[in-house]
C-alpha cells in the first residue's frame, strides 16, 4: 500500500474519494446522479458554508446544458475538487456568528447598551424572512422549533449557537 | 465581512447613519442564514447516512441468514423428536400417537378472570371493532381464541387460488398496503385515516406482516379477523417473512413464545402451515400485478397459478432428513423450477441496470431491470407492478419509468423518526394515489436535531457492534497495511479495509470521526475503534474467535434454544450445550477444541445444579458500548 500525505496526487485522490462518498449518500438509484436540489446538502456536508448565491454559481457549473433536474458525478467531481483545494466557502467561526446575532438587539435598541443576550421571535422572523437570502416558511419554522424558548418567546442565542456547534462532541473523545 | 460586523457591534454611536445599519444588518442576516442552512444540511446528511447504515446491515444480516437455515431446520426437527419424548412422559394435553401439535382449541379453558376480548364465530364487524379496541389497549387475545381463529383462517385460505383477481370500480376503490413488520400503530393509523375494511373499502396487504416489530401477533389477528368477515374484499399476499425459519431469527417466534407461554409452540406450528396457504399474488382489473418482492425473467404467472403453494413451508433451502419417516408426506415437494417461481416473486428487488441477475444482497431472488419489467408487463398485458419488500424513507418509491411501485407501510422502521410509511388508493383509472403518514408519540416533543442524533447514535451502535464481531479479521487486515507496525495507517487504507472486511458500502470517510481516532497529521489510529465496544462480561481468557462467533450469532442461538427449551426452565445441561455447540460450529465450519468450549461455559458463573442458564450465558455476549458498561 502506497504512502500518502505529502504526495500532491495523493491529496487530490483522497479529496475525490471524499466527494464521491458524499455524493453517493444521495445517489438513491445507484447510477452516479443526484437530484439537483440535493447539491446544497452535499456541498455543505463536505464542510463548506456557501451562501445561496454562491451555491447557484456552483450549480451553473455542474448542471447539464439542458437542465434535467439531475447532476452527474463526472461533472460535479472536478468542480467540487477545486472548491475544496481552494478552500472556498470556509466555515464561520463561532465568535463571528455571535456578533451577528448580537447586532440585532443593538440595532433595534440603539440607546440600550446592554447586550441583552436575546432576540425576540418577531425580530428574528422579520429579518430572516424578509432580508438577505430570505428563509422559506419551512426553514423559518424549523429554526424556531430548535432556537425558540417558548417561555420567553425569544431566542437566547448564546445557548442556541453552542448547541448547534456541538457536532464535534459527537465524535470520539480525542 | 466578519471584521466589519465585530467593529460595528462595538460602536455605540448615536450618529450612526441608517444606511450603514441596513448594510450591516443585511450582512449579519446573510451570515446567519448561511450558517443555518449549512447546519440543517449537515443534519440531513447525518440522517441519510444513518438510514444507509441501518439498511446495509439489515441486508447483510439477511444474507447471512441463508447460511444458517439448514442448521435451524435441523434443530427444529431435532426438537420435535425430543418434544415427543418429553410430552408422553410428562403427560400433557396432547393425545399420544397423533401429530403432537394438533390440539383441540375447545379443550382450552378460558378462565373467568380473563378480561380480554372473547371471539364468537362467525365473526362480524362489531367483533372486529371490539377486538381492535382491546388490542389498541395492548390486551392479549387468549390462546384458545387465537387457535380457533387460526383454524378458521386456514379453512378460508385453502379455498383461495394462488393469484387473486380483484376488480375496482368508482364506488369501490382499493387500498394497498406494504410491509408492516409488527408495527401495530401503523396498521391502526391506516385504518383510522382510510377507514375500516368493508365490502366497499377493500384492502390488499402485500406481505411481511410479522418480524422485527413488537406486535406481529396482534397484526395477524386483526388481518385474519377481517379476512374471515370480508373474504372477497380483503386480500393477503405472502411476503418473504411469512416463513417460519425467518421468524425464528427476526423476532416473531420469540414474540409468540413470550406472549403465549403455554400454547406458543402450537400457535407457531399452525402458522407455519397457514403462511404457506397465503396467496402469492393479486391482480387488479387485469392490469396491476401486486406481489411482495418482484419478478424475474423466468416469472410465469400461469405456472405460479397452478403450483401447490402450501407445499412450500419455507423458501429457505433445507436439508432433507432421510431418517425422518414421520414427515414423509411433507417430502412431496415442489420442483426446483416451481420453488424458484415463488422465490423470485417473494425475494426480488428492482434495479436500474438492465437484465436479470441473482440478488447477491439478499441471497435469494433476483435483481430485475427495466427490460425484465417491460417484458413481463407486455407478456400479460399489464400496466404496472406494485411490490413492497424494500425500505423507503418516504414510504413509497417509483422506478422503471413509473411502472414499478414500491409501497412500504412501516413508519419509524429503524428508529423513531427514521421514515414515513405510505399506502396506495386506487380507482379504475389505475393511477396510484399515495398517502403518507408517520406514527409519533404525542409526548415526544423532540426537536429535529435531537431526533437525528438519536437515529444516528442507534445506527452507529449497530455498526460498532458489527465492527466488534469482525475484530480478528479487521486487525489482521490492518496489520497488512501497517508493515512497520506503527499502529497508524492512511485514511484511504482504513476506509478500504473497513469496506472489504465488513462488506458494507458505507461513506466511511464521513463516519471516520465517529468510529476511530485520527492523528493531527491525518493518520488513523486503527486500533482505537475497538476501545469503545466490549462484551457485557469480560471474556479475555476465552479464545477470541469463539467470543466473536458467539457475539455474532447470539440472537440466533437464543432462538434455537427457545425452541429447544421444552420445559421453559431456561437451563441447558453441559452435555446438551456441548452437543449443540458441535452441530453449530460444524455448520459454520468453525474449529474449536472441546476444552475451549467447556472453559467458555465455565467462565460464566453458574450454580444451578450443574446446569447452564442459557440466557444468562448468551447475555454475556451482548456487545455493549464502553460508556454503557461504566454506567452499569
Amino acid at each position: 500500500m502506497a504512502e500518502e500525505g505529502s504526495n500532491e496526487d495523493g491529496v487530490v485522490a483522497e479529496i475525490e474519494k471524499k466527494i464521491t462518498e458524499a455524493f453517493k449518500v444521495f445517489d438513491h438509484e445507484g447510477n452516479e446522479t443526484v437530484d439537483v436540489r440535493e447539491i446544497g446538502s452535499i456541498v455543505r456536508s463536505l464542510g463548506c458554508f456557501p451562501t445561496e448565491a454562491e451555491l447557484h454559481e456552483l450549480l451553473a457549473k455542474v448542471e447539464e446544458e439542458e437542465p434535467t433536474g439531475y447532476v452527474h458525478l463526472e461533472k460535479f467531481l472536478p468542480v467540487m475538487t477545486k472548491v475544496l483545494l481552494d478552500r472556498s466557502y470556509r466555515p464561520i467561526p463561532e465568535d463571528v456568528l455571535l456578533h451577528a446575532f448580537e447586532f440585532y438587539p443593538f440595532y433595534l435598541k440603539a440607546l440600550d447598551e446592554n447586550k441583552s443576550g436575546y432576540i425576540t421571535k418577531e425580530e428574528l422572523v422579520k429579518h430572516m424572512t424578509e432580508e438577505g437570502e430570505p428563509f422559506t416558511e419551512e426553514e423559518m419554522e424549523e429554526m424556531l422549533s430548535s432556537a425558540l424558548d417558548p417561555e420567553t418567546n425569544a431566542v437566547h442565542y448564546r445557548n442556541y449557537i453552542s448547541l448547534m456547534v456541538v457536532d464535534e462532541t459527537d465524535d470520539l473523545p480525542q | 465581512m466578519e471584521c466589519t460586523i465585530s467593529t460595528m457591534g462595538c460602536n455605540a454611536s448615536a450618529h450612526y447613519s441608517k444606511h450603514k445599519y441596513n448594510e450591516t444588518a443585511i450582512k449579519a442576516t446573510v451570515l446567519i442564514q448561511r450558517w443555518y442552512r449549512c447546519k440543517r444540511a449537515q443534519l440531513e446528511v447525518r440522517r441519510r447516512y444513518s438510514l444507509t447504515i441501518f439498511q446495509s446491515i439489515e441486508y447483510a444480516d439477511e444474507q447471512e441468514q441463508t447460511q444458517l437455515s439448514n442448521f435451524f431446520t435441523f434443530m427444529l426437527e431435532h426438537c420435535v423428536h425430543r418434544g415427543e419424548v418429553a410430552r408422553t412422559s410428562t403427560g400433557s394435553d396432547v393425545s399420544p400417537g397423533t401429530d403432537s401439535y394438533v390440539i383441540k382449541y375447545e379443550k382450552i379453558d378460558v378462565p373467568d378472570s380473563y378480561r380480554g376480548p372473547r371471539l364468537s364465530f362467525p365473526l362480524d364487524i362489531s367483533h372486529a371493532k371490539t377486538l381492535l379496541n382491546a388490542l389498541k389497549d395492548r390486551q392479549l387475545l387468549h390462546a384458545r381464541y387465537v387457535l380457533q381463529l387460526l383454524c378458521e383462517t386456514r379453512r378460508v385460505l385453502k379455498e383461495k387460488p394462488n393469484i387473486t383477481h380483484v376488480s375496482v370500480s368508482y364506488f369501490k376503490e382499493i387500498t394497498i398496503c406494504g410491509d408492516l413488520h409488527g408495527n401495530l400503530d401503523d396498521l391502526l393509523l391506516v385504518f383510522h385515516k382510510n377507514g375500516l375494511p368493508s365490502e366497499n373499502n377493500p384492502y390488499v396487504f402485500n406481505g411481511d406482516f410479522v418480524d422485527r416489530g413488537k406486535n406481529s401477533m396482534e397484526i395477524l389477528i386483526i388481518l385474519f379477523v377481517f379476512l374471515l368477515i370480508y373474504p372477497n374484499d380483503f386480500h393477503l399476499n405472502r411476503g418473504n417473512h411469512e416463513d417460519y425459519i425467518l421468524n425464528m431469527k427476526y423476532g416473531f417466534a420469540k414474540e409468540v413464545l413470550k406472549k403465549y407461554k403455554d400454547h406458543g409452540k402450537t400457535i407457531l406450528h399452525h402458522l407455519q402451515d397457514i403462511f404457506s396457504w397465503l396467496p402469492l399474488a393479486t391482480i387488479v382489473n387485469n392490469k396491476v400485478l401486486i406481489v411482495h418482492g418482484g419478478i424475474s425473467d423466468t416469472t410465469d404467472l400461469d405456472s405460479l397459478n397452478l403450483l401447490e403453494r402450501n407445499k412450500l413451508k419455507t423458501l429457505m433451502k433445507t436439508r432433507k432428513l432421510e431418517t425422518d419417516k414421520k414427515n414423509q408426506e411433507e417430502h412431496s415437494e415442489l420442483t426446483e423450477k416451481e420453488r424458484k417461481q415463488v422465490l423470485d416473486i417473494l425475494w426480488s428487488d428492482p434495479n436500474k441496470q438492465h437484465g436479470c441477475t441473482p440478488n447477491q444482497r439478499r441471497g435469494g431472488g433476483c435483481y430485475f431491470g427495466p427490460d425484465t419489467t417491460d417484458q413481463l408487463l407486455k407478456r400479460y398485458n399489464l400496466k404496472m407492478l406494485i411490490r413492497s419488500h424494500e425500505f423507503k424513507p418516504d414510504g413509497y418509491d417509483l422506478t422503471h419509468n413509473g411502472k414499478v411501485i414500491t409501497i412500504f407501510s412501516a413508519s419509524n422502521y429503524y428508529e423513531a423518526g427514521s421514515n414515513r410509511g405510505a399506502y396506495i388508493r386506487m380507482n379504475p383509472d389505475l393511477v396510484p394515489h399515495f398517502i403518507q403518514y408517520q406514527v409519533c408519540a404525542c409526548t415526544d416533543k423532540k426537536k429535529n436535531w435531537e431526533r437525528v442524533k438519536t437515529i444516528e447514535q442507534s445506527a452507529l451502535q449497530n455498526l460498532q457492534e458489527r465492527i466488534f464481531v469482525h475484530k480478528r479479521k479487521l486487525m489482521d487486515t490492518f496489520a497488512k497495511c501497517d508493515c512497520k507496525n506503527t499502529g497508524r495507517i492512511s485514511i484511504s487504507d482504513w476506509a478500504a479495509v473497513m469496506e472489504s472486511v465488513l462488506q458494507l458500502k458505507l461513506p466511511w470517510r464521513m463516519l471516520r470521526s465517529r468510529l476511530v481516532k485520527t492523528d493531527p497529521d491525518g493518520k488513523v489510529d486503527y486500533m482505537s475503534c475497538f476501545c469503545y465496544m466490549d462484551t457485557a462480561r469480560p471474556m479475555h481468557q476465552v479464545q477470541p474467535t469463539l467470543v466473536e462467533t458467539l457475539c455474532k450469532y447470539r440472537r440466533d442461538l437464543q432462538m434455537i434454544f427457545n425452541v429447544l427449551d421444552e420445559d421453559r426452565s431456561g437451563l441447558i445441561s453441559p452435555n446438551e450445550f456441548r452437543k449443540m455447540w458441535k452441530i453449530f460450529s460444524s455448520y459454520l465450519g468453525i474449529h474449536s477444541h472441546d476444552e475451549a468450549v467447556d472453559k467458555l461455559a465455565q467462565s460464566i458463573d453458574f450454580n444451578k445444579d450443574g446446569n447452564i442458564d442459557f440466557s444468562e450465558f448468551l447475555e454475556a455476549f451482548h456487545v455493549v458500548h464502553q460508556l454503557e458498561n461504566k454506567a452499569a
